[in-house]
């Protein structure tokens, strides 16, 4: 071998190990997914702090490499960097860890002060079974029909958690799915809650809420941790977590540990989850004829979710005296995207009263979403692992 | 002190790890199953870990005889003594202690009852038993209906190798090829309608709960805080504070009574005599702020 045969050959060998040489036409059209995600949040400010890191995450995860020379680089490779950062997705112990940073930075006193705002939480869940019939009339096996419906709870945590005990191969379409429709949140529910609601039902003012005593903040992790996690042992992870998080932020001794758990524990986790969820979009692994078919129905389960929550105030309040009525327009944040669903409810309640503030009875309704689709999780994990 | 407390809980924790050990199926006349490393036919007995972590086994005995609880140690330091969640070890009762850690130093005996037992590193505390009966023909097993369930003599059955009573040495005794739950869904539940009405059920009832739970919470609150308030100012529990009494007058009735008075009596100053009553609305309300519920919104 002359000199410039073995550059040649070398030069070659690494020719056949760049993205250029191996890319493919799904390669691309996962790049420019990624990048329309980025753009998404940088330019539409649409969830930047999730999407920014799962469009990031698309194009790492996309960048065309020989697969077959071992290098040890992709998600799916044993032993690779991303590989093990991964395993809290694979594992579904990321979840949890964001589901405590949930808990210690939310209030739950809008849901203390008027309790029966929970039941919003639980009709927003139909989403979640609607779509397990339609997948199910679709051909999806009963265990894959469940991870895929729970995208209709809008919980990113909580899908990922579900599906990677249910249908680990579907995972990155679900997941990417439900961070995706969260994300659109603004753009998907306002026109069902014009829908389903007249002028007179958005006009409605509702009473401030009672103060809630310190007591009460310390009591609802403790009970609701006890009482949901009895009923449903198997959403253990998500509710023991979340109540958790929340006792650390009522309890007043733990301002240290809820402060970490809420700001720096979730956001590396937050930057850990969204960056693999994107990463495992590997486009031979991603761009199939299911992952429509996931996208599709997890559209129609926000759809059945969200406006199933408007429904049923409008129903519940046909039993109320007319003092007591809920605005209809919080029945979209039974859905649980906190806070973008309650904050939606606010926006639209102002565009019709610009003294009627919405936001903290949303949070009712939006906090119990969290635990509800939790709650459905567990139900599901029960029943079909 | 806490060195004591985890101690103990450690401790615990092994003992109770090691219940999950479970003897699950035993062979005593092995004439044409399963051969060892040797490449001999022997007797043997197969241990089942029954949790979903692996469990330590060495140091626990494993024994033929109720008197003598001690009789083979697993020995220490062999890696393959630790079995994997839900997983078998087999060992051998041939009276070959010699050729391995898996190698007892006793034997089974045909034709009659063999009792075997595994006892704790303690010696004394009986993890699992079971009395293997006499009439085992040779070639068949003596195993449990179920990996590591039951503890009576219901939960075992004679196993022939035939399609429905498969011998199965380091393996389940019953070998899963679907799920069965998902299975049970497809065949009974077609359309969902089934899932949908037993879960929002479950989801309701759960929520339901905690409502009525915290309504009932909110209510006793209510009531303490009512007899603090009252305590705080030195009234008798029967006694409504003052601010509660239906004869209390607000700011505006009182204001309302005052200029009636001014004007009937004109009993006032010379002055302009104009009391105008505005209300004084406060724009800000904690029920109209997001930094009470929500975190900052990052700033771009």
């Amino acid at each position: 071998m002359t000199f410039s045969d073995f550059i040649f050959q070398n030069l070659q060998q690494f020719w056949q190990l760049t993205g250029f040489y191996n890319a493919t036409w799904e390669n691309f059209v996962m790049l420019a997914v990624g990048i329309f995600f980025i753009w998404l949040a940088i330019k539409k400010d649409f969830e930047p702090m999730l999407l920014v890191p799962i469009g990031f995450g698309i194009l790492i995860g996309n960048i065309p490499f020989n697969t077959t020379a071992g290098l040890e680089v992709g998600i799916y490779e044993e032993g690779s960097v991303l590989n093990i950062l991964y395993d809290g997705v694979a594992r579904g112990w990321y979840p949890p860890l964001i589901f405590l940073g949930i808990g210690a930075m939310t209030d739950f006193s809008a849901l203390i002060a008027n309790p029966k705002l929970m039941l919003i939480g639980a009709a927003a869940q139909f989403g979640i079974f609607g779509a397990y019939m339609v997948a199910l009339l679709l051909g999806f096996a009963p265990d894959q029909a469940g991870a895929i419906a729970i995208i209709g709870g809008a919980d990113g945590p909580t899908a990922i958690f579900l599906s990677s005990k249910l249908a680990p191969n579907l995972m990155g379409a679900i997941a990417v799915s439900a961070y995706s429709y969260m994300a659109l949140v603004p753009v998907i529910q306002p026109p069902l809650m014009r829908l389903f609601t007249t002028q007179k039902e958005r006009l409605i003012k509702m009473k401030p809420a009672r103060a809630v005593s310190h007591n009460e903040k310390i009591i609802f992790p403790i009970v609701g941790m006890l009482l949901t996690c009895f009923v449903v042992p198997s959403g253990i992870p998500l509710l023991g977590m979340l109540f958790f998080g929340n006792l650390l932020r009522e309890c007043g001794v733990t301002t240290r540990l809820a402060k970490t758990a809420s700001n720096a524990l979730t956001d590396i986790v937050t930057i850990l989850l969204g960056m693999t969820v994107g990463a495992s979009t590997q486009a031979s692994e991603f761009l199939t004829a299911e992952t429509i078919g996931i996208f599709a129905l997890g559209f129609m389960a926000f759809i059945i979710a969200s406006s199933s929550g408007v429904l049923f105030v409008k129903l519940f309040n046909l039993f109320l005296p007319s003092s007591k009525k809920i605005n209809p327009l919080i029945g979209n944040a039974g859905v649980s995207a906190v806070p973008m669903s309650a904050r939606i409810s606010n926006n639209l309640g102002l565009e019709y009263d610009p003294n009627n503030y919405l936001l903290m009875h949303a949070m009712g309704p939006n906090v119990a979403g969290v635990i509800g689709s939790a709650v459905a999780a567990g139900v599901l994990l029960g029943f079909l692992a | 002190m806490l060195l004591t407390i985890v101690g103990i809980i450690s401790f615990n924790a092994d003992a109770q790890g090691r219940r999950g050990l479970k003897i699950n199926e035993v062979m005593v006349q092995n004439d044409s199953n399963f051969v060892d490393d040797y490449g001999r036919r022997s007797a043997w007995i197969e241990l089942f870990n029954s949790t979903f972590s692996p469990l330590e086994i060495s140091s626990v005995y494993l024994t033929t005889d109720p008197d003598n609880p001690t009789m083979y140690p697993v020995p220490l330091g062999d890696v393959n003594t630790e079995i994997p969640s839900r997983q078998h070890v087999i060992f051998w009762a041939d009276g070959r202690h010699s050729d391995g850690t898996f190698h007892t130093n006793f034997t089974l005996v045909p034709g009659q009852d063999n009792y075997i037992a595994i006892y704790d590193a303690d010696g004394k505390t009986l993890i699992d038993e079971v009395v293997v009966p006499a009439n085992l023909a040779p070639g068949t097993s003596y195993a449990r209906k179920i990996d590591g369930e039951g503890n009576d003599s219901d939960a075992w059955e004679v196993r022939d190798g035939s399609e429905n009573k498969y011998i199965t040495p380091s393996s389940n005794n019953i070998i899963k090829s679907e799920n069965l739950k998902v299975n049970m869904f497809s065949q009974q539940d077609k359309h969902g309608f089934g899932m949908a009405i037993m879960a929002m059920c479950i989801v309701f009832s759960a929520l339901l709960i905690l409502s009525l739970c915290f309504y009932i919470i909110s209510k006793i609150g209510e009531k303490v805080s009512k007899s603090n308030k009252m305590k705080a100012h030195g009234i008798e529990r029967k006694e409504t504070p003052r601010s509660e009494r239906p004869d209390h007058d607000s700011g505006e009735e009182i204001a309302a009574i005052v200029m009636a008075l001014h004007e009937h009596l004109n009993a006032h100053d010379a002055e302009s005599a104009i009391l105008t009553i505005n209300k004084v609305k406060r724009a800000y309300s904690p029920w109209s702020s997001k930094i009470y519920n929500l975190r900052q919104l990052p700033n771009r």
